[in-house]
């Protein structure tokens, strides 16, 4: 029981932090049609910034958390407004290359500034949480905690909120969106703004009980790319709900088939699902 | 039409100066550089096949050249293969492994084929990485043998194995230019240019992407053996995607679609690398936004750039020519109605 409850809440916690990764990934998708592949690069940024507010200027874990964010946030919006903005009449070849150059730009930057070796962002909630038999670590409950939060107050700003609501109306119909006066740039902005802040949230939630190394945002930027597949590009709920399915699959996989193997189960069942099914589990928008 | 004239001789001229290279060349050390550079333009070349001309961008070609050197390194230590059979079966599995994850990537289109590569390159890095038993793990394959003498010829030494990489060079390029200048190379523009289009032109889109796909791969395999025969050590960060950007910097640079772009810029590329030492691991400071100011103002690449110049300059002078008529045209009919 207790064992299984370890997987329950691993697969919780991987499948928050791939969540707000995924949402980030398939916002700015659902806008500009973009795959944004140095999103994986400023998750990196983010967890490096939180290191650094912690380490060096001893911040408090949720101030850091937030200036991790309004820094990643500011640079995707630069990304966007220097980069894709620019490319946007470009062939889509195009901004693949250019995603792939602001990625290498991105890594081998902070390795100059803090060099490839690992570095270790201290637990701010070190405790170990007990309920009845079962025992949790706090920091993980916290990861569920905030990720969840995060995702319910994106959800009501995307619903209930006029600025929101541009956002969402964006991804459905660009053309449309634009005829009823709908500021394409303003909403640009604003999905980098937010999907940049999420990926620097995900990397200081994460990064307590994981390592900060230049290159760790590869994998999860592929488990995301791999969710967004999975749960349909642009769709929110999809990158939710694929999330905690990768998470799942991972945290149990590990446990049950082997812990070596564990990084392959998100790409051998994208590999598996793409074989049958070309088109994605939930085939919603637009697959160009 | 001027451009045509011109290519014999320069290429003549280019072979001689690869061929004299390592008699000019200050030691050793420049001429192991440069057989890198040629190997990575094999794999280079591959990659524009699918890149450059199909207009598919593959982000696994690194996996597959490290499936090629995997095969020779695995083969040739482990179980004692001479390094010729190694090689021709390395080149043999890149492309039945290629021709696989062809059929099931190319079902996909544009951004969704190259996230699915991305993944698909990323198995082939775990697997190789995790598989200790099979190909050393993260440990990677040491004192592979180098390639085996052919008859009276040894490759014991860089500049013997400096021609043998120079062969494999001439022979792919010369391979790569009969494939694009057939129809079937025609064919992958036509899917480039425009999927829809292509298919009602009556090409089979499905079996023509695979097969640019195959070859594609095919090359990266050979690449990759060659490069465990050279360098003689492998690890699996050979297979990361961080290859496969080295090598579409590499294309962007020289030229996208263009037949010695690949090549142009791995020699340029390394080159450069090689003069900014002390940039070694900060390399992609420079690359990163190099290739982000390349694909904005200069997407065509050098080669494409010297192209369109030619081009434009051979439209300039046609007009100046239909100009010329006109006026001694109108000079005549004013002399006649004088």
């Amino acid at each position: 029981m207790n064992i299984f409850f370890q997987q329950v809440l691993n697969g919780l916690t991987l499948g928050s932090v791939y969540a707000l990764v995924a949402l980030g990934l398939t916002l700015v998708y659902g806008i500009l049609h973009i795959p944004n592949f140095a999103h994986g690069a400023l998750y990196m940024v983010g967890a490096y910034v939180a290191f650094y507010l912690v380490g060096s200027l001893g911040a408090n874990y949720w101030v850091a958390m937030a200036g991790a964010a309004v820094v990643v946030a500011a640079l995707a919006v630069l990304s966007d407004r220097l980069i894709f903005h620019r490319l946007r009449n470009a062939p889509p070849l195009h901004d693949m290359i250019a995603a792939i150059g602001l990625l290498l730009f991105l890594e081998a930057g902070i390795q100059a500034i803090w060099g490839a070796e690992f570095h270790r962002l201290a637990p701010p909630y070190p405790q170990i949480v007990r309920l009845f038999d079962l025992v949790a670590p706090a920091q993980r409950l916290i990861i569920i905690a905030a990720a969840f939060g995060l995702m319910f107050v994106l959800h009501l700003f995307l619903t209930r909120t006029l600025t929101g609501s541009t956002i969402i109306a964006t991804a459905q119909n660009r053309e449309g969106a634009a005829l009823v006066g709908i500021d394409a740039t303003k909403v640009s902005v604003l999905t980098f703004a937010i999907s940049g802040a999420l990926a620097a949230v995900a990397a200081t939630l994460f990064s307590p009980i994981n390592l900060i190394y230049p290159s760790m945002g590869h994998l999860v930027i592929m488990k995301a790319f791999v969710i967004i597949i999975l749960g349909g590009m642009g769709s929110i709920p999809g990158a939710i709900v694929g999330g905690l399915v990768i998470g799942f699959a991972e945290s149990f996989g590990a446990f049950y088939v082997s812990t070596n193997y564990k990084d392959i189960i998100a790409f051998a069942l994208l590999v598996l699902i793409l074989s049958f099914r070309p088109q994605g589990l939930f085939p919603s928008g637009a697959r160009a | 039409m001027t451009s045509k004239t011109w290519q014999k001789p320069l290429l003549a001229v280019l072979l001689a100066f690869a061929i004299i290279f390592p008699m000019v060349a200050a030691n050793d050390y420049y001429i192991y550089v440069m057989s890198l550079a040629y190997i990575m333009a094999i794999a280079a070349v591959g990659l524009n096949l699918i890149l450059g001309y199909t207009g598919q961008l593959n982000l696994a070609h690194a996996g597959f050249m490290a499936i090629g050197a995997y095969t020779v390194g695995v083969l040739t230590v482990d179980y004692g293969v001479p390094y010729w059979i190694a090689f021709v079966l390395a080149g043999a599995l890149s492309a039945v492994v290629g021709f696989f994850a062809g059929l099931l990537s190319l079902r996909l289109k544009g951004h969704f084929f190259s996230i699915f590569t991305l993944c698909v390159g990323f198995i082939i890095y775990l697997i190789i990485e995790k598989w200790d038993a099979l190909t050393h793990g993260t440990v990677g394959i040491i004192d592979i043998p180098a390639p085996s003498g052919l008859g009276p010829i040894r490759f014991d030494n860089t500049w013997s194995q400096y021609y043998l990489v120079l062969f494999f060079l001439v022979l792919s390029l010369w391979f790569m230019s009969r494939i694009v200048h057939s129809l079937l190379g025609r064919a992958f523009i036509a899917i480039r240019n425009g999927e829809d289009l292509a298919e009602t032109l009556g090409i089979n889109l499905m079996r023509t992407k695979v097969l640019a796909f195959v070859l594609s791969t095919f090359y990266a395999g050979m690449a990759g053996a060659l490069y465990a025969g050279f360098v003689r050590f492998i690890g699996p960060a050979m297979a990361l995607e961080s290859h496969t950007f080295d090598m579409i910097a590499f294309i962007l640079v020289g030229g996208i679609g263009t037949l010695f772009g690949p090549l142009l810029g791995a020699i340029l590329l390394t080159w450069l690398t090689q003069s900014l030492q002390f940039l070694q691991d900060f390399r992609m400071i420079v690359f990163g936004p190099l290739l982000i100011l390349l694909i904005m103002y200069f997407p065509q690449g050098l080669i494409g750039y010297w192209r369109q110049r030619q081009a434009r300059r051979a439209a300039a002078s046609v007009q100046d020519r239909r100009l010329q008529r006109s006026v001694l045209a109108s000079q005549q009919e004013v002399r006649s109605n004088a």
